[in-house]
This record gives C-alpha cells, structure tokens and sequence, in this order.
C-alpha cells in the first residue's frame, strides 16, 4: 500500500468521504423503501386481525375484506366504554402503556402477565355490525418463555365465548412454544367460555394439561409448559377487571357500551400516541 | 491459498475451501437461521449478495484505504450494505424479514464477510474479489441449507414448508425431535459434515498440534 495513504489528511478524506458515501445510500434505501415497509406492516396487522376472526382465506384482498367488515374503536378499559380521544387507526396501545398519561405501572402480584405497564386505552376491531358486533377481537400481550407476545383474541357478540387466538409476534420455541400458531391448536379455541358465572368479572378460561375436560379449559401444548403458562396468564390478567372484563361485561349483560362524553381529563397532548 | 483465476476462486469455497467447514467462519448465524429451508435460502441470498458487493467495494478503493483505519472502513461499507438489504427485505419478503428478525443485522458480525474483505479483496482486484466473494457465500449458503434440510426435515417434518413426514401434531405419524429445532443441533449437523468433507478431501485434515500420548494403565494405589 502507498505510503502517503497513511497521512491524517489521507486519512480524514477517506473516512469522510466514505462516511457521506455510505450514508446517501442507506438513507435513500431507507426514505425509499419506507412506504412499501408500511403497506405491510399495516397488512400484516390486518391480516392477522381477519384470520383471528376466521374471517381470513388465502389469496383475498384484505384491505377490502377489513374495510367492509371491521370497524376499529378505542376502548377505555377501566369503564368499558368507547373513546373518541385517540383515532383508532393510529393508536398503539404499547406506546401508550409507555406514557404516564395514558398508561399505568402494575406491580407485584397484579402484574401476572409480566407487563410492568399496561395502557387505560385499548384499540378492539369490531367484526359486523358496530352497534351490535358479530364477533370482538381484543388485543393481548404477556410474557412467553422467551420474551414478550403479542397476539389478537376473538370473542363472539356475547362478549363470553371465544372464536379464535392468534400471535402476531412471539420468540417462542419453533416447534415447541411456537405451536400456538399451530391451526389445530388454535381449533381447540372455538366455542371455549371465559367466565364461568353470570356478572363475574374473573375469568375462568385458561389452559390445562392432560386434555380439556370442560369449556373452560383447553388443552395446553405439550412440551411448552411455560409458554403455556405465559398464554393462560395473560387471558387471566387482559380478561379481568384490570383489562376487557368491564367492556366485555356490557355485552354479557346486553348493554351496549356507550360512547363516552369528552368531558374527562384532557388528553390533547398525548394525542394519536 | 486461493489461486486467482476466475472459476477456481467461484467454486473452490463451496467445497475445497468451504467457509464454515473449513475457515469455521460464520458458525454462530449458521446455527441460528437454519430451523427451516426457506429461512435458510434467504440468509444464504442476503449474504452472497453482502460479501460479494462488499468484496467489489473494499477491492474498488483499495488502494486509497490507510492501513490504519482499514478495518473500519470495511465495517462501514458492509455495514451499510447489510442496512440496504434489511430494509429491501422489509419491503418486499416481509414474512421472511420477521423470521429472520436480528439475524440479517447481525450479517454485519459474520466473519465470513469482514474475513473475505480483509483477507482477499483488500489485495486482489475488483472482478476477482466479487467472484469470491460470491464464491464464499455460496459456501455459505451449500452449509445452511445441508444443515437446514436435516433440521426441518427431522425437526419439522418437511422440506420448504411442504410435509414430507407428516407430524404428531398434525395427525400423522412423525414424532418430530425436538433437539433438532434448537441451536445445538446444528453443531452435530455442521461436524457430521467437516467430517463427511475431510474423509473426501483428506488434505483439509490439519496436521496435530501435538502427539498425544498413549494411554498409561493406571497403577494400584499402595
């Protein structure tokens, strides 16, 4: 190699240059791509919204499919009623679990699905009929064996019996834990009853070895004890008072959830957080 | 070690001079993505396509490139790479983006990459540098999917996601092992094949670093 290359001025050219170099391409690759990575995070979340509602088949268009058939709402999860506070579409429940406006910190023995926080608000697709929905899909979330899942639950309008369940983003064992999305298992699922007694606001459902012997039970993965503890776990904590059991009460009980008055806490400036 | 015509430096790293078997470079991301086929083809493409345009670029400027910030001029330049191809992935194969998650980032820490730029492309000309780093990655690549073909296929039962023996869990017959799934299995399945490749090509057998002794009997405690 030439001798001058190793002059600080050699030097500092190159890595600058480079620097400007490199960077022009990954920024444009980024700027670029950007729209096209969004179409499908977007139609992933989606897709797995439809498919926990049965509603999903190969080969459909789902943005039409979800237009025509889901409507989205924001749920205040302490009093179970609807929110015109946070727009739907944008709306993340992580970010705002994060937020101390419009997130809370669980501790001890409260926090059985290993949140650390939960949010007040959470966004629910309604299947149908608005008014009166033909099925619920209620986002959930908890530790698994390796981290954090993520996942959809569907529940049918009498706001007690279950359709279907689906993990949109887990790091469970494949083969093992990963089998929650596995359709056989996820068949189990249909028809299953979360509480057990009318005006109960605990939930009954969770998971069980050996085969499920009432429909309060399904049959947990075999080799997978502790991602199936995740999963009862976090239908025990999302489906209790401290998550959709109020808002899932309204149904059971056949008052609708109304829309709450803009009189509350003034939110506008964690808007669409 | 690498005799610089075109086809010898394209084909020899796949089984004479194979990057993991023989350099046992890139070990760790070969026991990490190779769980099923496709995942495996996509890491193997991802990577082909990183070592080579990285190998071309290094090679392009390097006679510009001082001594002294050399290895950081190369992680700049793969590293930049690696970021066009996360994001291209991103765009286009987003199933396959998330199962492959962290490990097309971590492209970046294969050795496979910074070893063929520090190792061949920083003296050897453009052309000659992206045939091998071609070369390497399909190296690479011929590794992950022997591995991954085992893996699914005793792990998963099926090849490419097609049922091949049909599982327990599914109805069928195929108790699926379980180990197969999980990283270690991989280290069984990458010695099974240096060793398959060395009982081939003896001279990759290297010499011992020192004689072992013969066993001594063990003498009667007084």
């Amino acid at each position: 190699m030439a001798q001058g290359n190793n002059s600080i001025k050699k030097v500092l050219i190159v890595a600058f240059s480079l620097c400007i170099v490199c960077s022009v391409i990954v920024s444009t690759a980024a700027v670029a791509l950007r729209p096209a990575q969004q179409l499908n995070q977007e139609l992933d979340r989606k897709t797995n919204i439809l498919n926990v509602a049965r509603l999903y088949e190969p080969g459909m268009d789902v943005e039409e499919a979800f237009s025509n058939q889901i409507t989205a709402r924001v749920v205040e999860l302490e009093t179970g009623d609807y929110t015109d506070q946070f727009d739907p579409e944008t709306f993340d429940g992580f970010e705002a679990a994060r937020d101390p406006a419009t997130g809370r910190t669980l501790s001890g023995d409260r926090d059985i699905a290993g949140l650390s926080r939960v949010e007040k608000f959470a966004t629910v697709y309604l299947v149908g009929d608005p008014e009166n929905p033909d099925q619920i899909v209620l986002p959930i979330r908890g530790q698994g064996l390796w981290g954090r899942m993520m996942g959809f639950l569907s529940v049918e309008g009498d706001g007690n019996t279950i359709v279907s369940i689906t993990y949109y983003d887990h790091a469970e064992t494949p083969g093992l834990g990963a089998e929650v999305n596995n359709p056989r298992w996820q068949a189990q699922w249909e028809g299953k009853k979360i509480y057990s007694e009318e005006g109960d606001l605990s939930p009954e459902i969770h998971l069980t070895k050996g085969g499920a012997s009432n429909e309060y039970e399904v049959d947990a993965l075999s080799g997978a004890t502790l991602t199936s503890n995740g999963v009862t776990n976090m239908l025990q904590f999302w489906l209790s008072e401290e998550g959709f059991a109020p808002y899932l009460a309204k149904f059971r009980s056949g008052t609708e959830p109304s829309d709450a008055e803009d009189t509350e806490t003034d939110f506008d400036d964690v808007e669409g957080a | 070690m690498a005799d610089v015509n075109a086809k010898g430096v394209l084909t020899a790293p796949i089984f004479k001079n194979n990057p993991i078997a023989l350099q046992i470079l890139g070990i760790c991301s070969a026991l990490a993505v190779t769980t099923s086929m496709s995942v495996s083809l996509v890491m193997s493409l991802a990577v082909i396509f990183v070592t080579s345009f990285s190998n071309l670029f290094v090679s392009l400027i390097r006679n510009h490139i001082p001594s002294s910030i050399r290895i950081i001029v190369q992680m700049t330049i793969i590293a930049s790479l690696v970021i066009v191809v996360d994001q291209i992935l991103k765009a286009y194969a987003y199933e396959m983006s998330k199962q492959l998650s962290v490990f097309v980032g971590l492209i970046i820490t294969n050795c496979i990459v910074m070893g063929r730029a520090e190792g061949f492309a920083m003296s050897n000309t453009p052309g000659m540098s992206f045939l091998d780093g071609i070369g390497n990655g399909l190296g690479y690549g011929f590794v992950l999917m022997v591995v991954g073909f085992f893996r699914e296929l005793l792990g998963a039962g099926s090849v490419f996601g097609f049922t091949v023996l049909p599982t327990i869990q599914n109805g069928g017959w195929y108790v699926p092992n379980g180990l197969l799934l999980l990283p270690p299995s991989a280290f069984f399945i990458i010695g099974l094949l240096i060793w398959v490749l060395r009982s081939v090509n003896p001279e990759q057998v290297e010499e011992n670093e020192f004689k072992m002794k013969h066993n001594t009997k063990p003498k009667e405690a007084v």
